[in-house]
């Protein structure tokens, strides 16, 4: 019978939670990397043995960790406990903890600032990684987003990091700025049916696509309005909180903005509001059933300062129509007095039939659905606030 | 040799339970100390001081002797006592951090 396994980062550490097929009694184990925050932890789909984490610490910066067993032992990649220190030419290890951006003249256009909250200049430093994103077919190769905004890659397993340096250097990267939880890039999607195209997204600059696998870049933003910059059809300055692909149909994406839910079915060519019914369409999250592509989900926070959901009430919504058209999925989750958010990442569904849904909340609840969406059950109820949601589908 | 205590959080990443001790070539400056600890534990680079500047991270402090050398210029000698191993140099995390 088929499991799965959910990988959930919090800001003390990293939980897996596993079940089998039928998905009610569930295992726990953690904390790992106890009191570190876990911005993100996932799979390889080439290899579900093959898990990355990113821990990273206000004290000590960012960590990769890797493990190839499934979450039962972790390194960090090139530095296993009781090794040399060195590569046999001399090569120093401990490069997986090291991300420097691209300052070349061979590649992209190097840059020295974006802009800050107030619009003055301000120099790029890395902060942490927000999302790693394992390649389709390659369980040495991952991408990973990171603050402030710039995409990086490993090719060697996350031994060493190279910044894929043409998104900063595209012509925009001046003019990014933060959003409130700072300029983090994180979204990355792979196209399975275009193995050069990938899309990320920039809070707050955009949604970004490339068709070269990360040479050349151009922002995809036309469609969406924002009422807090200058220009509200501006190409770039968009406060993007996710977007959400399915494999079967990758030109068409979905997207939680700061404000308003948008869908494009033209990769990103084009994007129109979809919030249709939506009590509110601020929200961080989105995702799309496994088996059915045009059935989403959001969880409606109240606005861009109180984030909880409106009236006390947990709802996720869930459309069957691949957007405007939604309704309330309550059966489960709390109806009355919650106040907690569900963050960016922090939203997955695993691919059994019928297909789960998954989200965890700053409360430190993880909430799992067995049945898409229409009965909910805690499976957690007091981890540390949750970062980030994963599943794998094992079988 | 060269007594170094880490924080917590870095020891488990170094793998080690207690002390370190190491060996540091000429003279014994901050510098110094930490190239040969992450010469040993190359896990730790970038955890203490970022990979390219050397600029130690805002939230970890050096403290030796009860005195606060964070600020010290990475080339000045760290005190005898350190450099004799009579007493350690504490690495440690900032009481804002975590």
């Amino acid at each position: 019978m088929s499991r799965v396994r959910v990988l959930v980062g919090t800001r003390k550490g990293a939980f897996v939670l596993t079940a089998d097929g039928k998905r009610q009694q569930w295992d726990v184990s953690g904390p790992h990397f106890a009191g570190w925050e876990l911005y993100h932890l996932k799979g390889s789909p080439a290899d579900p043995n093959r898990l990355y984490a990113s821990q990273t610490s206000g004290w000590f910066g960012q960590i990769i960790q890797r493990s190839d067993d499934g979450g039962k032992t972790w390194h960090q990649p090139g530095t296993p406990p009781g090794e040399p220190t060195t590569t046999a030419d001399g090569t120093p290890k401990g490069e997986s903890n090291k991300f420097v951006y691209d300052t070349s003249s061979a590649t992209g256009k190097p840059l020295t600032t974006h802009q800050w909250y107030d619009g003055t200049p301000h120099p790029w430093e890395f902060k942490r990684v927000w999302h790693l994103e394992p390649s389709l077919t390659d369980p040495d190769t991952v991408y990973a987003g990171v603050e402030d905004a710039a995409l990086f890659r490993s090719t060697d397993g996350g031994r060493t990091w190279q910044e894929l340096a043409g998104l900063r250097g595209h012509g925009s990267g001046l003019r990014w700025q933060p959003g409130a939880g700072g300029l983090c890039l994180h979204t990355i999607l792979l196209d399975p049916r275009h193995p050069g195209r990938i899309y990320i997204a920039i809070s707050a600059a955009g949604a970004f696509r490339t068709d070269d696998a990360g040479k050349t870049w151009r922002p995809i933003n036309r469609g969406l309005k924002s009422e807090y910059i200058p220009d509200p059809n501006a190409e770039i300055g968009h406060c993007v909180h996710r977007i959400a692909m399915h494999p079967s149909r990758p030109d068409v994406l979905f997207m939680q903005k700061h404000w308003d839910v948008m869908r494009t079915d033209d990769a990103g060519e084009s994007w129109h509001e979809v919030s249709g019914n939506l009590p509110t369409d601020f929200g961080f999250p989105i995702d799309v059933h496994a088996h059915e592509p045009a059935t989403i989900y959001v969880v409606p926070i109240k606005n861009d300062s109180e984030h909880y959901p409106p009236e006390g009430k947990l709802r996720v919504y869930r459309s069957r129509t691949g957007g405007n058209e939604w309704e309330a999925l309550t059966k489960g989750l709390p109806q009355r007095d919650c106040y907690v958010n569900v963050l960016r990442d922090a939203m997955a569904v695993d691919a059994l039939e019928p297909c789960g849904v998954y989200f965890g909340t700053t409360g430190g609840q993880v909430y799992g659905s067995a049945n898409a969406g229409d009965t909910w059950a805690p499976i957690v109820r007091d981890l540390p606030a949750v970062l980030s949601v994963e599943v794998q589908t094992l079988p | 040799m060269i007594r170094v205590v880490l924080p917590a959080h870095l020891r488990t990443l170094a793998h080690v339970g207690g002390e370190v001790r190491l060996h540091v070539e000429g003279q014994v400056t901050q510098r110094s100390v930490l190239d040969a600890l992450e010469a040993r534990y190359p896990m730790l680079r970038g955890t203490i001081r970022d990979h390219v500047t050397q600029q130690r991270r805002a939230f970890v402090r050096f403290f030796a002797c009860e005195q606060d050398l964070s600020h010290e210029p990475p080339d000045a000698p760290l005190p005898e006592a350190v450099a004799t191993g009579a007493e350690p140099l504490l690495v440690v995390g900032a009481i804002a951090g975590g």
